[in-house]
């Protein structure tokens, strides 16, 4: 029902001042007065600064940084937990930021979802109760929202736990619960605060399999903030790195890894395991020439992947063709191999414009 | 230098007048609005009667029953309410089971009144900082000034009884519950609360999903204070007429009756602890899922 005519979520010039006085600083901020500028003579804090982002009805937005990078506060604009200092955050062409106490309430319930770091389940609820939280909010009657979260708890593992109360579930599980109680209000936009920084890594990677095996069925707008660039690879469609309050870099995964903007980014990259990130498509030598018969590997295949493919068979031109078929580019077990480990720049091949935020 | 040896105080005259005028006010007052407000504490004294006649009718193995069901409904702990049985049952064998019944009545109205006022009261100060600045004092004042001092008013007003005294415990025991549920409440995890508006609540919604259920131990723990400060206020109140294990304490210490008052104060204890561990096991067990018991 929500998704009805979704087309995203647009933010367009947002700037966050914490201090007293907030309103006051945003043109000195627009005309150039730095982050530390500001602090020293105002005591205020720059939070955000000219954050101007698309995001796409159905696909995962990853928004990463460093702690203090203003990710968390960016997160929060969007369903409002935080108010805008200057910017607009439009939803389908509506700007939260303008929205009555009672839409913002009625937007919260019905078109976005959150899971947290910390989980913030309700400790004297059980499972269950905490899955139907939002749709208690909502003032669906249990009966009806009982067999919905029962739904989203089976989904996310979690069948036979119902009657647990939170203390009594590993963190893994303790967030299995928030993110079934953010499904259950089928919302079109789920926001993601660093929703598993707080797991350890094992759990970590297993609770992104799930996100990307239900993204696959619900195609929501998933918001996820992260700092773990690995993570934020894994499960970004598009990403966009975050400093001080500034978006150096957005794109997807193969732009950030094949061209970070920056010295920051590079570094980042640089720990990459680059392997598992970039596709053949990004690496190939392209050509539109039919297949000349022998091996062809699928286009998004991980390089990592087509090296374990191409090992145990004999030297040669290997075809990339695309889901339709058609013949991309050729690779050689060599050219992959060397992916994996160069780190110098490969030109771009697809013609493909980077987006750099000035 | 006489004003370096002895503190120069107002005139002795003008002191007088300015006593007997607050008194002659307070009088006046009295005598003009002494009887609504006593019609308007009305509904108390049913409320009060109410009760006593409750407690000191129902045959007493009924009552002993009622009193142990309880005790096992909250603490769910057999030694609870083995004490329970055994400290009711010492007082009915020393006959002290009427006053008994009647300071436990008397308890039971004034924590009634406590927590339906004192609640909404700690709700609104744990919201607004204005409320709480103004209110603290007035509990401080609530808190220390000697009880003695606010039987007179209260006694001047109502004369005396029942609703007076019932008035006067209530004044002294109070203050915990209005202190607890505002700190109750103020303590309430900001991520939890945070998650509620992301949901999308309203304010009441966060009131009762989150805040009062997450503050119900600290609550639970201001219930508590509120009927052991009651308790040690019987004993006062009784001075004003209210019946109960006060009135034959208050018969020992004028006539020296060191066994009387021996075996009234210590059932006074007697009824104090019941309380006190059926209502801190019974917070004890709101407490159960909060703690960790897995990493």
């Amino acid at each position: 029902m929500a998704n009805q005519h979704f087309d995203g979520i647009k933010i367009r010039n947002l700037y966050k001042i914490f201090g007293p006085d907030a309103a006051k600083h945003v043109e000195a901020v627009k005309n150039g007065l730095t982050k530390t500028e500001l602090m020293e003579k105002f005591g205020h804090v720059l939070g955000l600064k000219d954050i101007n982002l698309e995001m796409p009805a159905g696909c995962i937005q990853v928004i990463m940084g460093l702690s203090g990078s203003g990710k968390s506060t960016l997160i929060r604009h969007i369903n409002r937990l935080i108010d805008p200092t200057a910017g607009e955050i439009l939803f389908n062409g509506v700007d939260v930021a303008r929205m009555s106490q009672d839409d913002l309430r009625e937007f919260r319930r019905q078109k976005t979802a959150m899971v947290f770091q910390k989980f913030a389940l309700l400790p004297h609820r059980n499972v269950l109760e905490n899955t139907v939280y939002g749709l208690d909010i909502q003032g669906i009657a249990r009966s009806k929202s009982t067999d919905i979260a029962m739904r989203w708890l089976e989904r996310v593992g979690l069948k036979g736990f119902e009657k647990r109360y939170p203390n009594q579930l590993s963190g893994g599980m303790q967030q299995r619960v928030g993110l079934a109680r953010a499904l259950a209000n089928d919302a079109p936009v789920l926001l993601m605060d660093e929703a598993y920084s707080a797991l350890d890594p094992l759990i970590r990677v297993d609770m992104q399999t799930v996100l990307l095996d239900l993204q696959k069925e619900i195609k929501k707008t998933i918001v996820f903030i992260t700092h773990d660039l690995d993570e934020a690879l894994r499960l970004g469609d598009q990403i966009a790195i975050l400093r001080d309050g500034q978006v150096i870099q957005q794109g997807t995964s193969q732009d950030i890894v094949l061209r970070p903007a920056d010295e920051y980014v590079a570094n980042f990259v640089k720990e990459v395991n680059r392997g598992r990130v970039l596709h053949v498509e990004a690496v190939m030598m392209p050509s539109s020439s039919a297949p000349v018969g022998g091996m062809t590997i699928a286009a998004g295949t991980t390089v990592e992947e087509a090296v374990r493919m191409l090992s145990s068979v004999p030297d040669g031109d290997v075809t990339v063709v695309s889901p339709s078929g058609k013949s991309l580019g050729v690779v050689t077990f060599r050219r992959l191999a060397e992916a994996m480990v160069n780190s110098q720049e490969v030109p771009n091949r697809h013609g493909r414009t980077l987006a750099v935020a000035h | 230098m006489s004003w370096f040896n002895e503190f120069p105080h107002m005139e002795d005259d003008s002191l007088r007048a300015l006593k007997q005028t607050i008194d002659e006010g307070f009088r006046s007052f009295t005598r003009g609005y002494g009887d609504s407000i006593e019609s308007f504490f009305a509904p108390l004294q049913k409320f009060l009667l109410l009760s006593e006649r409750l407690m000191t009718q129902t045959p007493w193995p009924i009552i002993v029953l009622m009193i142990l069901a309880i005790a096992w409904a909250a603490s769910r702990s057999m030694k609870v309410v083995l004490g329970t049985l055994f400290t009711l049952l010492a007082i009915g064998y020393l006959d002290m089971w009427d006053d008994s019944m009647r300071t436990i009545s008397m308890i039971f109205v004034c924590t009634v009144l406590s927590i339906v006022m004192g609640l909404p009261i700690g709700i609104l100060m744990a919201r607004s900082e204005r409320f709480q600045r103004v209110v603290n004092p007035i509990l401080d004042v609530m808190q220390t000034m000697p009880s003695f001092v606010y039987l007179i008013p209260v006694v001047m007003l109502l004369g005396i009884g029942r609703v007076p005294g019932l008035i006067a415990v209530v004044i002294y025991a109070i203050p915990p519950m209005i202190r607890m549920t505002n700190l109750g409440i103020r303590l309430v995890d900001k991520d939890v609360l945070e998650a509620a508006d992301a949901f999308g609540s309203s304010h009441w919604q966060k009131l009762k999903n989150v805040q009062l259920p997450l503050a119900l131990p600290t609550i639970m723990a201001g219930i508590n204070q509120t009927i052991m400060m009651a308790l040690a206020m019987v004993v006062i109140a009784s001075m004003i007429g209210v019946q109960g294990l006060g009135q034959p304490v208050l018969k020992a210490i004028a006539n020296q009756y060191f066994t009387l008052g021996i075996f009234n104060g210590l059932a006074i204890v007697g009824i104090a602890i019941i309380f006190d561990r059926v209502s801190q096991a019974y917070g004890q067990r709101l407490q159960k899922h909060r703690e960790i018991v897995h990493g």
